[in-house]
């Protein structure tokens, strides 16, 4: 009987996982079918521009098709030297001018450094030009680079793939250089080699990794940059320099360090000026700029405007330059650079030549200026026709006005150079015309390479709600004891797999390609729909509709403005402050209601006798005003947490707070000294915390493995993170003999810290249960921690479950045996912790896997995780207060403590300095025990950053099922008053003699008491928890769909629905893992139950 | 009965509307370029104390409390100067609450105090009038079934409205619609006095439409 029973329960246990892993699935699927309709690509076309084909008729002016070396047009120079200057921006080539004499310009440290640029455009005022490149989003260097040498958009959906670049294939510079037959020397960052691969007659690579090494790439460059340009083996030279940016992503652009950095490229600059022969073309660009902090990838002014200089040592361009450098699209350079050297332009490049660089000719200026634009416009109409014809983006109706467009100029051009040369305003008119041309068609691309599929898109949302609409059905039918578990879990199975096969059997009907996301809809919908008819059904027979939304009204009602605020990109933006806020109303309002049905105070406080017959709900469990202290508290942990604030880049009056920045770039010894110390606290305060938490409830006595892992382990793991950080922080100051030790214990301490982590997780996970038996005499007063047996007296509804009846045999055995040897004394089996062994190992848990966690951020962050901690125990204690324990069962978790939950899950994201936009992701977390890098691995740093990113949803996921157990925990500080006669409450705490007969609190026992009760609620618990983050994703993702062409989509509404998708997705798993760990040590404990029995048998 | 006590509800929720409308309108004529925005901190100010003028007057023309046996003026200075401490008291701690709520800390205290300030004679001021300072009074007021007359239940109408105004008034700060009245605490201030006179408003309603349901013990 108990073997088929235990095997049941088993099975139970076993179908609630899949039931919510299914559950889950729905929503991965509706997650990714809706990113599939929103994060669109643009389609890359294979097709090459050639010499032998032009782009259309051939005008040329002066038909000089027949020179050597000539393509599209004749080449201007024969070489050239391009320097890429990662991160240059605008203003720091800009030259200085002191507004008045003898009174010094600006002091900022990235001002005016670059003195060579001035000079030269002081000086050559025809051989020099510095433009303000407009660059577009997103900035981040591989979309640059693929930008710089097709001429293209990269596209939002690359934005995430910077760590692994992959070979461009579309028609680009360097392609068209290599068939030209053009020798291309490289040097410097490493992703040209993903990007290029074997494209370079001559290459030096450097790691661009490693983001805290300003020196290696830029000397490695200088090793070889002036030998290589003497030696003459080249035609096109391309030095792509990481100091700067990496200086900017170190220190930000207002460090000295930075003054230095940009002094080194002026040397760099001048010696290539010295070097440089006449028929070569110097050209310096930036990529992108950065932000105030240094960061890039967004869009904000500051990142897109980078610096672009040319020089030539002959003379280029017909006037001096303007007083306010002109502002150019970055992608111009590409079809210039390709007409200057003779080169074919790209096919897709959508740029626009510089007409200016094309005046220094013979002929009439503004005649060669026209035929290089008509040049240019002949290829991107080509280009336009192609790619409408291979894909339906781009609209018709403009496309029209666009061609129209084109043969009108390319028309009023033809009749220009068949005229006698004509007069220069007509041919302005022709430029004019050009030039509107091509900006509009880039415009056009820029346009409609952000459309979205509808259909996909309202897909996704629509099986995203119905998957809300069945957590929230399922976690109401859950509660009641009917619920058939098994039915429920095959059921959706068969059907999904047979949805997944009709598609796909229809699919090959009509030989259509299968594709991946949609057969992952069809199952989840085919898997679905049966389900929620059946639901339906039977819900419908039963209650009345109004039961459906169960959620208290105010709790709805903050939920729901929540929601909205994903609605308004200013609240997405303000979230890190808009949370908070509401976590402060839900704190407030759970004190409130607490107070409101009298819960809070004794009733002996209010002096008028309440009326109404409100039934005694049980006396007030804590004196005074417990939870107004729990909330107080609670509101001001909130506040601190507020401290760790990190600005989004829309706010610029917002400040960031100074302590997210790492120790190390402190300068002056006795505030680092104070703040490591503060640091260290702060890990030791959290050691202790757990630690007399667990001692509290009696779980630090068993010599067990696990236990001996806390007692020990733990302070192991805090004293490596403590040196870890040490070393990390004083890195620069070591010694130079001890640099080679300092820099092996940075790689070795956080390995071992992680190993330590996991190595406790998997003690725990063989032996979560860590029970003290001590058989024989024993005292009366170590009987009063004795936990399970002496159970509650015994009521019919329990005799269903064979366990508890296991129990209460044992019991009685006990007491037989006790009453049988009193005479010789009381023979015991003290159990200690029971009472909170799924607690015990939840809370284990989650301190095995925040300190790795902690390890990942920031050293200050420490104190962010210990109020993390501090929050959630206020948290909890509270909704306990106001949670009644119902023996025997069923067990509910209310819908307040789930959305109080996952708020403070979202608080803590943005209280450990997150901002959910990609410049704010902390990248340093990738160098924690690697600080050389990775090499080609790309998996292993998305890990660590992700960690990183998401490590607060993981935490509170994890820590989920702390929600159900909490209240039982606390049973054991209530005052127990049932014996006592009524009216003497103050003595609560003197306890009667009979001390046997005492009924022990049985705490997280009673949840065994009722195993169909446990795993309902562990599924209810689930299914609400996912529930309130499945609306967040909801919401999200039809804010994006709703706003998809609203100003902020890619800068605040996207960012957001990819980080809410992927903080949902680390939040399931996390879920997931915590109930099964509950159920891991549900399993122990029965294990451990039956072995006992057996002893006692014997 | 009921009737006429309703009906001196509705006049002396008037009278406190007309206090509101007076602040906005009176100082105007003394006090150059006035406007409830511009010089926000005065308005407040000259607010507070209407509300308190007219809910003083109030209290001495109905005396709730009047069954107090003991009314030597040395009790009397007692008790009014306890509800003084009261009144500071609340704001005090009305001012750390907005403090934890995001208020910020340094920057604008005044701001912040005199919104303390006026949330305290919206809510704090009504009650010292009507229960005196009595804390367990007030606790049973604010809990359900707790309310023993229709002044009672107004109270606790007009006192949970205007904290749900204040708290809705937080709400727009973050938009960004550059409007003047977005600025902190305005928008709290403006949003607390609006609750405070919609609860005026409803609450004689709200007694008017239940007042067959509604049964005081004491009453």
């Amino acid at each position: 009987v108990t073997d088929s029973f235990s095997c049941l329960t088993r099975m139970r246990k076993v179908s609630v996982l899949l039931f919510l892993a299914w559950v889950c699935f729905l929503f991965y699927a509706g997650i990714t079918l809706f990113t599939s309709g929103f994060l669109l690509t643009r389609l890359e076309l294979t097709n090459y521009s050639s010499c032998q084909e032009p782009p259309g008729p051939v005008f040329l002016p002066w038909g000089s098709q027949g020179k050597p070396g000539a393509c599209w047009m004749p080449s201007r120079f024969s070489r050239v030297v391009l320097t890429l200057i990662d991160a240059l921006r605008f203003d720091f080539a800009q030259p200085q001018h002191s507004h008045m004499p003898g009174e010094p310009p600006a002091s900022l440290p990235f001002l005016g450094k670059l003195g060579s640029l001035q000079r030269l455009l002081e000086t050559r005022p025809h051989h020099t030009r510095l433009y303000r490149s407009k660059v577009d989003p997103p900035t981040t260097t591989m979309q640059r680079l693929k930008a710089l040498t097709t001429g293209s958009l990269p596209t939002f959906i690359d934005a995430g793939s910077n760590f692994a670049s992959h070979a461009i294939l579309e028609d680009n510079l360097i392609k068209q250089l290599n068939s030209a037959g053009r020798r291309i020397v490289f040097m410097g960052d490493d992703t040209w080699k993903d990007l290029f691969p074997g494209a370079f007659s001559k290459a030096f690579f450097f790691s661009s990794f490693n983001v805290k090494d300003l020196h290696t790439v830029d000397s490695g460059i200088l090793e070889h940059l002036y030998p290589t340009m003497d030696s003459g083996e080249w035609d096109v030279l391309i030095a792509h320099f990481l100091g700067v940016d990496h200086c900017g992503h170190k220190h930000g652009p207002h460090h000295p360090e930075m003054a230095k950095k940009l002094s080194q490229m002026d040397q760099v600059i001048q010696g290539l000026v010295e070097h440089l022969e006449n028929d070569t073309l110097l050209v310096v660009a930036g990529d992108h700029g950065m932000t105030m902090n240094g960061d890039h990838g967004g869009d904000s002014e500051l990142e897109v405007s980078a610096a672009l200089f040319l020089y030539s040592p002959t003379a280029l361009f017909p006037g001096a330059p303007p007083e306010e450098p002109e502002v150019i699209p970055q992608v111009s350079l590409v079809p210039t650079l390709a007409l200057l050297l003779g080169l074919p332009i790209p096919f897709g490049n959508i740029g626009e030549v510089m007409a200016e660089v094309f005046s220094g000719g013979k002929d009439s200026s503004a005649l060669a200026q026209a035929s290089a634009l008509h040049l240019n416009a002949q290829q991107v109409s080509r280009f336009l026709h192609t790619y409408a014809a291979a894909t339906q983006d781009l609209e018709v109706k403009e496309l029209h006005r666009l061609q129209n467009l084109f043969s009108k100029a390319s028309a009023d051009y033809q009749r220009l150079l068949q005229s006698p040369p004509g007069t220069e305003a007509a041919l302005q008119t022709v430029i004019t015309e050009l030039q509107q041309f091509l900006r509009g068609a880039r415009a056009m691309c820029i346009e409609s390479w952000a459309r979205f599929s509808l259909v996909r898109m309202a897909g996704g949302a629509a099986l995203l709600a119905a998957t809300c609409f069945l957590c929230l059905l399922a976690s109401q039918w859950a509660a009641s004891p009917a619920f058939p578990f098994h039915s429920l879990l095959l059921t959706p199975v068969v059907w999904a797999i047979v949805g997944a096969s009709l598609y796909a059997g229809l699919l090959t009907m009509t030989r259509l390609q299968v594709e991946l996301v949609v057969l992952e809809a069809a199952a989840a919908v085919g898997s679905l729909l049966p389900f929620l008819w059946k639901a339906w059904g039977s819900w419908r027979s039963k209650r009345p509709l109004a039961a459906l939304l169960p959620i208290p009204k105010p709790v709805l009602l903050l939920l729901l403005i929540r929601l909205a605020t994903f609605f308004s990109d200013s609240f997405v933006v303000a979230e890190a402050r808009a949370t908070p806020f509401l976590l402060g109303s839900f704190i407030l309002l759970l004190v409130v209601q607490l107070h409101w049905e009298g819960q809070l105070l004794a009733p002996k406080l209010l002096t008028v006798p309440r009326l109404g017959s409100s039934t005694p709900t049980g006396p007030p469990r804590h004196s005074g005003a417990y939870a107004l202290r729990l909330g107080i508290g609670l509101l001001l942990c909130t506040r601190l947490a507020g401290l760790f604030h990190r600005c989004p880049e829309e706010t610029p009056a917002c400040h960031s707070s100074p302590w997210l920045s790492p120790l190390a770039s402190m300068v002056g010894g006795p505030a680092k000294n104070l703040w490591y110390g503060a640091c260290v606290g702060a890990l030791v305060a959290l050691l202790v915390a757990v630690r007399l938490w667990l001692r509290h409830y009696g779980n630090l006595k068993s010599p067990e493995p696990p236990v001996l892992f806390v007692r020990w382990g733990l302070p192991l793991m805090v004293l490596g993170t403590a040196a870890y950080w040490a070393l990390v922080s004083g890195a620069d100051e070591a010694p130079p003999r001890l640099r080679a030790l300092v820099a092996g214990a940075s790689v070795v301490l956080p390995r071992a810290v992680v190993g330590l982590a996991a190595a406790g997780l998997m003690l725990l996970l063989w032996k979560p249960v860590t029970v003290l038996v001590k058989a024989g005499a024993g005292t009366p007063r170590t009987r009063t921690i004795l936990t399970p047996f002496s159970g509650p007296p015994t009521s019919q509804a329990d005799l269903d479950y064979v366990v508890p009846q296991i129990y209460r045999h044992m019991q009685e055995e006990f007491r037989g045996r006790l009453e049988r040897t009193r005479s010789q004394g009381p023979l015991t089996v003290a159990a200690c912790q029971l009472g909170s062994v799924y607690s015990a190992a939840v809370v284990t848990v989650l301190t095995l896997l925040a300190f790795p966690l902690l390890l990942l951020h920031v050293e200050r962050i420490s104190l962010a995780f210990l109020l993390l901690f501090l929050q959630s125990f206020l948290l909890l204690h509270l909704l306990a207060a106001g949670m009644p324990i119902t023996t025997p069962g069923p067990f509910t978790v209310p819908w307040q403590a789930v959305s109080a939950w996952a708020l403070m899950a979202t608080q803590t994201f943005y209280s450990t300095g997150h901002q959910p936009v990609f410049p704010a992701i902390h990248w340093h977390a990738a160098f924690v025990g690697f600080p050389e890098g990775h090499g080609s691995s790309t998996w292993l740093p998305a890990l660590l950053v992700g960690a990183n990113t998401f490590a607060s949803h993981l935490l509170f996921a994890v820590g989920c099922p702390l929600l159900l157990l909490w209240p039982f925990l606390c049973e054991s500080q209530r005052p127990r008053k049932r014996r006592q006669p009524p009216g003497s409450e103050a003595e609560a705490r003197v306890w009667p003699e009979e001390e046997e007969e005492e009924e022990e609190p049985l705490m997280e026992m009673r949840l065994r008491d009722a195993p169909h009760h446990f795993n309902a609620a562990l599924l209810q618990l689930g299914l609400k928890y996912l529930f309130v983050l499945g609306v967040q994703i909801l919401a999200c993702a039809l804010a994006a769909s709703i706003l998809r062409r609203h100003l902020m989509v890619w800068k605040v509404f996207a960012p957001k629905f990819i980080f809410e998708a992927i903080g949902f997705i680390v939040s399931s798993v996390g879920l997931l893992l915590g109930i099964a760990l509950v159920m891991r040590v549900d399993g122990a404990v029965s294990s451990w139950f039956k072995k006992l029995v057996l002893a006692q048998q014997r | 009965m009921k009737e006429t006590d309703i009906k001196t509800l509705l006049y002396a929720h008037f009278l406190c509307i007309f206090s509101v409308i007076l602040s906005v309108l009176i100082p105007s004529f003394f006090v150059e370029n006035f406007s409830v925005l511009d010089t926000h901190l005065t308005w407040l100010c000259v607010c507070s104390l209407f509300v308190t003028a007219i809910n003083l007057v109030l209290y001495l023309v109905s005396k709730p409390n009047a069954s107090s046996k003991r009314s030597s003026l040395s009790h009397k200075v007692t008790r009014f100067l306890k509800c003084c401490i009261y009144f500071l008291v609340s704001c005090f701690i009305f001012h750390v609450i907005f403090v934890l709520y995001g208020a910020p800390l340094i920057e604008l205290v005044l701001e912040t105090f005199l919104f303390a300030v006026i949330l305290s004679t919206f809510t704090t001021v009504p009650c010292l009038c009507l229960l005196g300072p009595n804390l367990k009074a007030w606790l049973r007021v604010f809990s359900k079934n707790g309310v023993t007359s229709i002044w009672e239940n107004s109270l606790q109408i007009t006192t949970i409205s205007s904290f749900l105004g204040a708290w809705l008034g937080a709400f727009p700060i973050p938009l960004d619609w550059e409007r003047p009245w977005q600025v902190w605490p305005i928008s709290c201030t403006l949003g607390a006095t609006f609750g405070y006179v919609a609860g005026l408003v409803i609450s004689p309603l709200w007694i008017y439409w239940n007042r067959k349901q509604l049964t005081y013990k004491n009453n």
